[in-house]
């Protein structure tokens, strides 16, 4: 009997995929998406909308409020660490968190390096912009992976250009030559057995979701229609005018992405979704994606 | 031989990838009359309580049970296995009442008590690698509920007629033999229905 494999961390997440993963920050909203048909929930002190409002150092939630969540809900539970924050990271696995997100949306801890993620038994996620951090994060033990996008602005752009950008490189990596390989593995800055793995298969080795602005049901199906695996949802329903129905209506989008009608259907009468943020607006120093490269 | 994946949420493509590898043809199942071509169907490891929310959502609740009534077989994995169970320890309300057997989701814990092991299934020859993610437990069975393998005296793999159930992952492994199992399952209900 063996725990913690790759196998056994990487396969927790393939069971997430085509669902919806929701940012929640009390045991009342981890029910509200549970009951909406989240197959999992992050539990977070504030929302990334908030984290951006309030500026100063995000860290991870207050423990009270991580276990207050695993208590009311049966799905499981993730939680953020900050990047390269081993403690923070080995608090949450002492107390049975089931998905750890080393996340750019908190403050980094370390500007150098990530967390050595094979080391733990708990699985992590990673965000990624590109295939060179997607393939570096996979290599630090990371059983799943998600877009960067730009979290708390309710603006789909930056996921879109993640998963665009990753997906493309993937097809041209499957398009080099042996000999080629070698020389992309140095540019991207990542070992050359993985890339040769994804020159064979065509597609990265764990799970990809989209996260960071995901804000509408139209909005989560769009990256499921661009090849994301399943998708998280950070501000958008908690921030929006009614949760409930958001969320509802995002997993539902989420299963029937390439059923308009139903998408049409689930969309009606939801209210305003968060307010949102034009990417252009914000400065060099506000922009998460940039963080743990 | 053509058998669906319900593909509400969950691991789809790993179990189409192993049927096919067992010799059949196999399809992703959204909707409910997608079921009238399927010999069989197979539903997946995913969250039960997303799954088991969007099956009331879309008909499939019955849909499944009279594709079942029809000796169609079905075979659950993991979230598929709680879905087909009659009851579901602590929950008030079970999903297809379909198998006699009562399960308790998330038996061993939480993920970092996941694992995998070598296990022993009647019916074949090897042991099978077995990944248990936050897996459930059939706690009891009724008595026209086979037995086909125990896990530290607790059973994980069951078959009541052309039901099948196990609490792991045999769809993420590159060992086909309980598809293969599943797969003859279904052949063997084709050919005794165009018989009857």
């Amino acid at each position: 009997m063996e725990t913690g494999t790759s196998r056994v961390k990487r396969g927790m997440a393939e069971m997430q995929k085509g669902g919806v993963i929701m940012d929640v920050m009390n045991a009342e909203q981890a029910k509200i998406a549970e009951a909406a048909g989240a197959t999992a929930v992050m539990a977070l002190e504030r929302v990334p909308s908030d984290i951006r409002a309030a500026g100063g150092v995000a860290r991870m939630a207050d423990p009270t409020i991580v276990e207050e969540v695993m208590k009311v809900v049966s799905i499981p539970v993730m939680a953020k660490a900050r990047i390269g924050h081993i403690v923070e990271a080995r608090v949450l696995e002492s107390m049975g968190v089931d998905y750890i997100d080393e996340s750019e949306v908190l403050t980094p801890a370390d500007e150098v390096f990530h967390i050595s993620k094979n080391e733990f038994t708990i699985p992590f996620v990673c965000g990624a912009k590109d295939l060179g951090e997607a393939l570096r994060r996979i290599q630090e033990g990371a059983a799943m992976l998600r877009t960067k996008g730009e979290p708390g602005t309710g603006n789909i752009v930056e996921a879109v250009r993640h998963l665009r950008l990753i997906n493309g490189q993937i097809r041209k990596v499957q398009a080099l030559s042996k000999d080629e390989l070698y020389h992309e593995a140095k540019v991207l800055g990542v070992p050359y057995e993985l890339l040769l793995g994804v020159h064979e298969s065509g597609k990265l080795p764990v799970v990809n979701f989209a996260a960071g602005g995901v804000a509408t049901p139209s909005d989560a199906a769009l990256m499921m229609e661009l090849g994301a695996d399943g998708v998280f949802v950070g501000s958008g329903i908690f921030k929006s005018d009614s949760p409930e129905k958001f969320a509802r209506a995002i997993v539902e989008a989420t299963t029937h992405y390439q059923d308009y009608k139903l998408i049409a259907e689930v969309s009606k009468n939801l209210g305003t979704p968060m307010k949102g943020i034009e990417i252009s607006k914000l400065d060099a120093a506000s922009r998460m994606q940039d963080r743990g490269i | 031989m053509k058998i669906g994946v319900l593909a509400l949420q969950g691991a789809v493509a790993e179990h189409i990838r192993s049927l096919k590898a067992a010799g059949a043809e196999a399809v992703a199942v959204k909707r409910a009359q997608e079921l009238d071509e399927l010999k069989g169907l197979v539903i997946p490891g995913g969250e039960s309580t997303t799954i088991g929310k969007l099956m009331r959502k879309y008909g499939f609740m019955d849909a499944i049970r009279s594709f079942s009534a029809q000796g169609k077989p079905v075979f659950g994995t993991c979230a598929g296995l709680i879905v087909l169970a009659d009851v579901i320890e602590g929950q008030e309300e079970a999903h297809l009442r379909l198998m006699d057997m009562t399960v308790a989701r998330n038996a061993f814990g939480r993920q970092r008590e996941s694992f995998e092991t070598d296990l022993p299934v009647k019916g074949i020859d090897e042991t099978v690698r077995a990944v248990f993610i936050r897996a459930p437990l059939i706690k009891s069975v009724g008595s026209e509920v086979d037995v086909l393998s125990t896990y530290n005296g607790e059973i994980v793999t069951a078959r009541q007629g052309t039901l099948l159930a196990a609490s792991y992952h045999p769809e993420l492994t590159d060992d086909y033999r309980l598809h293969a199992y599943f797969v003859d399952m279904v052949k063997e209900a084709a050919a005794a229905g165009s018989r009857a």
